[in-house]
């Protein structure tokens, strides 16, 4: 491609962090020095653009190694890459955790979602500011949800070197948070994730049965642990018994829109057209939801082999797990993870001697909670903005590089290992008859053990809330996180089961249970809520762009009304919500509304 | 050896508008049914010349067992489908959309647009008078194009045209997220400084007059811009042997812009800037 | 020093006729009627030493009418126009090999291949529609080779880049023909029945090894045989080129080594696979379609062809010279030894877009009486005895272009001249009146169907038909159908009636650049066009191009560094024929001794004056590719930092 560079030249370290991962340039024309021989031939062409995928890669490792993305920094990657400079700056623009402005090379990530804002997040921002003063090196940034919300408040410190490195604090107090910045390597350790899981331990668990059980970095103590029995079946049943199995256990997805999995995998497996892909979406970003960080953290195998299995299933030869950017242990374990069960023959060329050859790529995010939507995520992926596809055609026939892919959610995929240990019809007991197996629900809040349980589809919002110690003073719930909606105290005979919920006209969503007492007021989540979407909206569509900047302009205006003073903006925001909707693109826009819609109708957050 | 090539036969599609018999080849948009119907469904971000990016959502329609709105300019149609695009719920959005951009965007020199306001019944004041809005000044740094984003409805086309649909230039893109995001070259800089090659092809495609020519923005400045007095004339650029089809729009005798047929077989609407805007030399009368 | 005016010059539009007495004079406004005596009393003089230069950037109406006037009025086939510096070459060689001189595929097809030989041709700049199209095909999957000298924005496009010396295409054509040969790759169905010569082309390509060729232009083995198996093992294949195979010494040559690729493939005559040279003006193709070349009459039949002669002899009434006439350059040197002494100078600049162009100024000069119509005052214009105001004819008269894709499409007037300014047919029509022919054309439709009368190729084309179809490809011999958009399709019929001539391997040998390099001029000046410019300068140069930065020549790091010498420096430019002094760029698409210069900014540096005026014997287009320079540092910076 005839690209246009402009002046700027990369620094030593911004190149050697673009060559890091992308190994050094094969020519001038790519960056290298001028030889002989790149004056009389030079390769490019198809091959030189099928790399834009390393795109969003290249820029970690920029914003990794320096902390920001200079104009030299992102030309060089652009040159080795054959992207087009525009096109690379408006993918570095969309995702939070990059700037392409000079700035600190430590970045302390503070939390202020819902669940850390009813623990005091600003209080502690402030207070974090006012420690740090001016010109500290630290740039403190207000974060969406970090999926830290059973140790709310908290904070992730990022300090870019060689290597990056990281720490999190949480529950944070200004002082951890502050020295978890200041020097990242002597904070510290974290919390054990098994800590998250407060029924650890209980033998009758069946995803979270290796949590605080199993060493999350021995391949051996997971295998001693039942751990690669699932995939010998799946080699033993053969790929279309596999997906039979999975259909049969009546398994429906868990990341929030609960469709059924051996109907995907099927539809995907048929397509004529190769390759197929597997990609496992860990982009868990939905305020409140933090089960899938504790399953890769807590049982990082459990994970790998499921991908395994699917990938045969639906006869893929490569899996991509895109990786939240924010959960740098989930990061570091499932690397781990892949690594040893490479070196063991679990991944690879031929898996267990059976001549089945799969791989795992380990690709993060960079802060986009729209990246979650699974179109979005295979843009990403390719290295362009997170910006959802319109479907049809939907990813079973079109997904990732236009080819056909399979995406779950991480907990949809763990479900296939006890699916094929038990067997469709023994799985498919546990539950009700319209939501079988076990669900993971993310409890956080005013609640004395917050964390993740597991509970099979069909006990009570009650009985969740008891476990995890409901205190007094409930004063709404919040199901299925931003996007979900609000129920009252009087409501907890709700079943947790998708057609419970839609009935009692709610939404489980992803399972988030987020409690809230009276201590903080409605309308106060409310706008969090709203700003949460007009943050997140990636901007593509006109009524979730505009839709949800205008939501939140109503909700501040009537943040202090009620009745009659607030009735003309709740009429807008229905008018407008109905507008998202019924004609966003994607899920985002489409669910913006659900929570303040349910904070009003249910909760009468405004008379 | 390879004959001329027929193409696959296209089968036809029939389903229904408004409870009417439709049919249409393989392949159509629902869009395209609507049109050959007859029925007005308003569109911004459709382009003749570009895949449909389906991002105003102003010509949604209902489409029967679809949770959402459908947008007509990208769903295909398909058999049976029962397509219904005066409905309240569908009115009901696109009057939204319509006041949410008329809120945010100066739509002053959107074509149709105060038209379908009116129809549709949108208020775009009743978001307050601090609703907020682009703030875009525009941007002049060059003596061919004036990019006002005050106007840009951020539909994609002008980043279609110089991308990888036609010119592959890729000077431009979509910057930053969500209310705002902003079509920019790399680093904000002016065009000046980025890999445009001054092709108008992404003004060619622009629906709100947020692109246009130095010499139509100078002309509308001083009051001087008259379409009704413009006659438009197709002929052939002078300035190599491609035969590209070149529409003169022509106002008191002096070429104020230049289009090419967006049907063209040489152009497909596309030119370069020699035949944009070398036209000078013409009217250099002394 | 003052910075240098980087303003272009800018030509005012001509409103009335000019003349003057001698040529010491300045010319002073006169009448229509002053004028045109003058020119006929002019030409009328020089009946038998005349010459027609026709423009390529009119309408085929105007050189229908241009080349009649020669013809019919003037008595001689000495008629010609600029695509002698251009493409003429292709056209010969492509009339050699299949009889026709168009290019044989149309643009959409190259959006349906599977392989695109961009060679010699920096369309991304000089033709950016087409490469749009070309474009289309790579995002299709097709894969795109590039020959040329320079890494250019088209060749940065290319799977692979073949970064050969300058003159050295046929070298590296025979030697991908012999590495097809030898790697069993021919298509041998093709040649057998559609193809004459292969022996003798086989055994001329035989010494040309890859490593042979690999010395001879530099690229490497390996990718010469890359790029031979890609071509050879497509399904479909284009290959397309630019001036960067024509504007040589032995540019048919050139031509001719690349049909045989063709040949040797079978990717010619077929949907998807064809040969296309982009033509660089507007109706460089139908100037030549149109007879204004001295050998062709209209729809390209032969002067040679008594049959011919007789109908256009029956249809005009005249007597038709039984012999070619001079091309361009012959021209040009017949003002030298004193046989062409008045010239007709239609819309053509050629004092500054000649090679040689001090040459050129100096033969113009020497002619007895120069004729110029023209929307500008010229460089040429200005060395005349009368100057006619003509109508530009894009925008300012109705006629058709042909394009390089053989579309014969509609101009149309969308403004009005200025002045007395008058169109190019009408003041012909006026001049042949008052040299004893009352021609009287209604408008140009009426010109158009003269020509329809006479070429059976255009026959179907009426004005209707074309705003109908916007534009119809030739040839169109039926006013009811369309024939294929590809030519030659003949060549793969069963049936030999049917098949026809049998297309010729071109026995073509290497023959380098006339203007050596050596110690004394070490470096290659090559030329060629930028995105925003159009040849001398005068129709681009009035737009405010951003992209804009005036002449500069251009280097690549190693040499500048070798001189001494950085961006915005000025420094000497020598050739063996002149010198120029002009500003230094660096441009990483070089290499060492390979430089860069553009024709675009005469005014301001003038490239012709370096450039040598070697001719390819056979189409007359001169070397404009290949000279040898050496820069010199100027004692003093000649810059303000």
């Amino acid at each position: 491609m005839d690209l246009h560079f402009g002046d700027s030249k990369p620094t030593d370290d911004e190149r050697a962090a673009v060559d890091a991962l992308l190994g050094p340039p094969e020519s001038s024309w790519e960056g290298a020095d001028r030889s002989d021989a790149d004056l009389r031939w030079a390769r490019g062409g198809h091959r030189a653009r099928d790399r834009r995928d390393l795109l969003l890669p290249g820029l970690h490792a920029i914003n990794d190694r320096i902390g920001w993305i200079s104009a030299g920094a992102l030309g060089y990657l652009c040159r080795r890459l054959t992207v087009p400079p525009a096109e690379a700056y408006g993918v570095a623009t969309f995702y939070a955790m990059f700037s392409v402005a000079p700035r600190p090379a430590t970045v302390l990530h503070v939390c202020t979602d819902l669940a850390c804002a009813a623990a005091g997040a600003s209080a502690l921002c402030s207070g974090i500011e006012a420690r740090l003063g001016p010109g500290s090196g630290v740039s403190v940034e207000r974060a969406p949800c970090l999926g830290l919300c059973e140790r709310a408040p908290a904070a992730l410190a990022v300090r870019a070197g060689d290597p990056v490195r990281t720490a999190v604090s949480a529950p944070a107090g200004v002082e951890a948070a502050v020295q978890a910045a200041s020097a990242p390597d002597s904070a510290p350790g974290e919390r054990p994730a098994a800590d998250a899981v407060p029924q650890a331990g209980d033998p009758s668990l069946i995803l979270l049965n290796r949590i605080g059980v199993v060493d999350p970095s021995s391949l051996d103590d997971y295998r001693a642990h039942g751990g690669y029995t699932a995939l010998r079946r799946a080699f033993a049943l053969g790929p279309a018994e596999v997906i039979r199995e999975v259909t049969d256990s009546g398994l429906l997805g868990r990341g929030g829109a609960a469709f059924p999995t051996g109907r995907k995998w099927q539809a995907t497996a048929s397509r004529p057209d190769r390759p197929h892909y597997l990609v496992c979406n860990a982009d868990e970003s939905e305020p409140g939801t933090f089960k899938d960080r504790v399953l890769m953290e807590g049982d990082p195998y459990a994970l790998v082999e499921a991908m395994t299995i699917a990938g045969y299933a639906v006869g893929a030869h490569q899996g991509y797990l895109y990786l939240r950017g924010e959960y740098p242990r989930a990061l570091r374990r499932m690397r781990h993870a892949v690594d040893r069960a490479r070196a063991r023959g679990l991944l690879g060329d031929d898996i267990l001697g059976q001549g089945y050859a799969f791989d795992i790529e380990i690709r993060r995010g960079a802060g986009a909670y729209i990246c979650g939507e699974e179109t979005a995520l295979f843009n990403s992926l390719e290295g362009y903005r997170g910006e959802p596809r319109s479907k049809p055609p939907f990813p079973v026939e079109k997904g990732l590089f236009g080819k056909p892919t399979v995406e779950n959610n991480v907990e949809t995929l763990v479900n296939v290992l006890p699916i094929l240990a038990l067997g469709a019809p023994a799985y498919a007991a546990i539950g009700t008859a319209g939501s079988t197996g076990p669900k993971l629900f993310c409890v956080s809040g005013t609640v004395e053990r917050p964390g993740v349980y597991e509970l099979p589809f069909g006990a009570t919002l009650g009985e969740l809330l008891a476990l995890a110690g409901v205190r007094e003073n409930l004063r709404a719930v919040l199901l299925g996180g931003a996007a979900g909606g609000f129920v009252r105290p009087d409501e907890l005979d709700i079943p947790l089961t998708f057609e419970g919920t839609r009935e009692a006209g709610t939404t489980l969503g992803s399972g988030v249970v987020m409690a809230f007492d009276d201590s903080v007021p409605i309308p106060r989540l409310l706008v969090r809520i709203a700003e949460f979407f007009r943050d997140e909206s990636c901007g593509q569509c006109v009524p979730c762009r505009v839709g949800t900047v205008r939501q939140e302009e109503a909700l501040h205006r009537i943040a202090e009304r009620t009745g009659a003073d607030a009735a003309g903006d709740i009429v807008l925001l229905r008018e407008v919500g109905r507008a998202m909707r019924d004609a966003s693109i994607c899920g985002l826009g489409q669910t913006a509304w659900n929570a303040v819609e349910s904070a009003i109708d249910r909760l009468g957050a405004y008379e | 050896m390879t004959a001329i090539p027929l193409g696959v036969p296209r089968r036809l599609v029939e389903f229904t508008i408004d409870g009417q018999e439709a049919r249409v080849p393989e392949g159509s948009t629902v869009l395209d049914g609507c049109r050959a119907a007859g029925k007005d469904v308003p569109t911004l971000c459709q382009g003749d010349t570009l895949t449909p990016k389906n991002a105003c959502r102003v010509c949604v329609v209902e489409v029967e067992g679809s949770r959402t709105l459908v947008p007509a300019c990208s769903r295909r149609a398909e058999p049976g489908m029962e397509v219904r695009t005066d409905t309240e719920r569908a009115r009901h959005s696109r009057k939204i959309v319509l006041e949410l951009l008329a809120s945010s965007v100066d739509l002053s020199t959107t074509p149709m647009v105060a038209e379908w306001i009116k129809e549709y019944d949108a208020k775009p004041d009743r978001f307050g008078p601090a609703a907020a809005r682009l703030n875009e000044e525009p941007k002049i740094d060059n003596d061919l194009y004036v990019r006002d984003y005050d106007k840009c409805i951020l539909c994609y086309k002008c980043v279609d045209a110089c991308g990888d649909q036609w010119q592959n230039t890729f000077a431009i893109s979509v910057a930053g997220r969500g209310f705002d995001a902003r079509i920019a070259v790399e680093h904000d800089a002016p065009l000046t400084d980025s890999a445009c090659v001054y092709c108008g092809n992404c003004i060619e495609v622009c629906p709100t007059g947020a692109l246009s020519f130095k010499s139509e923005y100078d002309r509308r400045a001083a009051g001087n811009w008259d379409e009704s007095a413009q006659k438009q004339t197709t002929t052939v650029c002078a300035y190599c042997g491609v035969g590209c089809n070149l529409t003169l729009h022509v106002q008191d005798n002096e070429i104020v812009k230049v289009t090419s047929p967006h049907d063209n077989p040489v152009t497909h609407g596309n030119l370069c800037i020699k035949g944009r805007f070398g036209y000078q030399h013409v009217q250099n009368r002394g | 020093m003052t910075k240098r005016d980087r303003t272009p010059k800018t030509y005012t539009r001509l409103t009335r006729p000019l003349v003057r007495d001698s040529r010491d004079e300045p010319f002073r406004e006169t009448s229509w009627e002053d004028a045109l005596e003058r020119t006929a009393r002019g030409l009328r003089r020089h009946r038998g030493a005349f010459g027609m230069f026709s423009c390529a950037r009119a309408t085929n109406e105007m050189n229908y009418v241009a080349q009649k006037f020669a013809r019919v009025v003037m008595g001689t086939n000495n008629v010609d126009s600029c695509n002698r510096t251009c493409h003429a070459p292709s056209v010969a060689g492509l009339s050699a090999a299949f009889g026709s001189g168009g290019g044989t595929s149309s643009y959409e097809e190259i959006e349906h291949t599977d392989v695109i030989v961009m060679w010699g041709s920096n369309a991304r700049f000089a033709h950016p529609i087409f490469f749009q199209h070309v474009l289309k095909g790579v995002r299709n999957g097709a894969r795109m080779y590039a020959v040329d000298p320079r890494r250019t924005s088209t060749a940065e496009w290319a799977d692979g880049w073949l970064g050969l010396n300058v003159g050295t295409d046929i070298p590296m054509a025979h030697a991908i023909g012999r590495e097809i040969i030898h790697a069993g790759l021919a298509n041998e169905a093709f040649v057998e029945r559609a193809t004459s010569d292969f022996e003798a082309y086989r055994a001329l390509v035989e010494p040309w090894t890859l490593s042979l060729a690999e010395k001879v232009t530099g690229v490497p083995a390996a990718a010469i045989r890359e790029l031979a198996h890609a071509y050879a093992r497509a399904e479909r294949a284009q290959l397309c080129w630019t001036l960067g195979i024509t504007e040589h010494h032995n540019g048919t040559d050139n031509v001719r080594a690349l049909i045989n690729l063709s040949l040797l493939t079978g990717h010619v005559g077929r949907y998807g696979s064809g040969l296309q040279p982009l033509r660089g003006q507007n109706n460089v193709q139908g100037g030549g379609d149109m007879g204004a070349i001295p050998n062709r009459l209209p729809g390209f039949q032969d002067i040679l062809d008594p049959a011919a002669r007789l109908k256009f002899e029956s249809a005009w009434d005249t007597v038709i010279q039984p012999h070619y006439g001079l091309n361009l350059t012959e021209m040009f040197e017949a003002m030298e030894e004193g046989s062409l002494k008045a010239v007709y100078c239609i819309g053509e600049n050629p004092a500054q877009s000649e090679a040689d162009s001090e040459q050129a100024v100096r033969r113009l000069r020497s002619l007895d009486f120069l004729v110029v119509q023209d929307i500008f005052l010229t460089r040429t214009a200005e060395l005349a005895d009368v100057v006619l105001p003509a109508t530009a004819g894009w925008a300012e008269t109705d006629g058709t272009t042909t394009n390089s894709e053989r579309r014969v499409q509609r101009v149309r007037r969308a403004v009005t001249p200025p002045g007395e300014a008058r169109e190019d047919i009408d003041i012909l029509c006026d001049l042949a009146t008052r040299l004893g022919h009352g021609w009287k054309y209604a408008d140009a439709e009426a010109v158009w169907n003269e020509l329809r009368s006479v070429s059976p190729d255009h026959y179907g084309m009426t004005y209707d038909r074309l705003e109908r179809h916007q534009g119809i490809q030739w040839p169109c011999p039926s006013t009811e159908g369309l024939e294929p958009a590809h030519l030659h399709g003949r060549l793969w019929e069963r049936d030999p009636e049917r098949r026809g001539r049998r297309a010729p391997f071109g026995l073509v040998r290497h023959d380098p650049p006339v203007d050596l390099t050596d110690e004394e001029y070490p470096i290659r000046l090559t030329t060629g066009r930028r995105l925003d410019s159009y040849n001398t300068g005068v129709q681009s140069g009035s737009f405010a191009s951003p992209l804009r930065r005036g002449e500069f020549v251009e280097l690549c790091p190693e040499d500048a560094e070798h001189y001494g010498v950085v961006v915005g420096e000025e420094v000497r430019v020598s050739s063996r024929r002149g010198s120029v002094v002009a500003p230094v760029w660096i441009d990483t698409a070089l290499r060492p001794g390979l430089a860069f210069m553009t024709m675009h900014f005469p005014d301001e540096v003038d490239t012709n004056q370096l450039t040598i005026e070697a001719n390819c014997p056979i189409a007359g287009t001169a070397e404009f590719k290949a000279s040898a320079i050496r820069i010199e540092k100027l004692p003093a910076p000649a810059y303000v930092r």
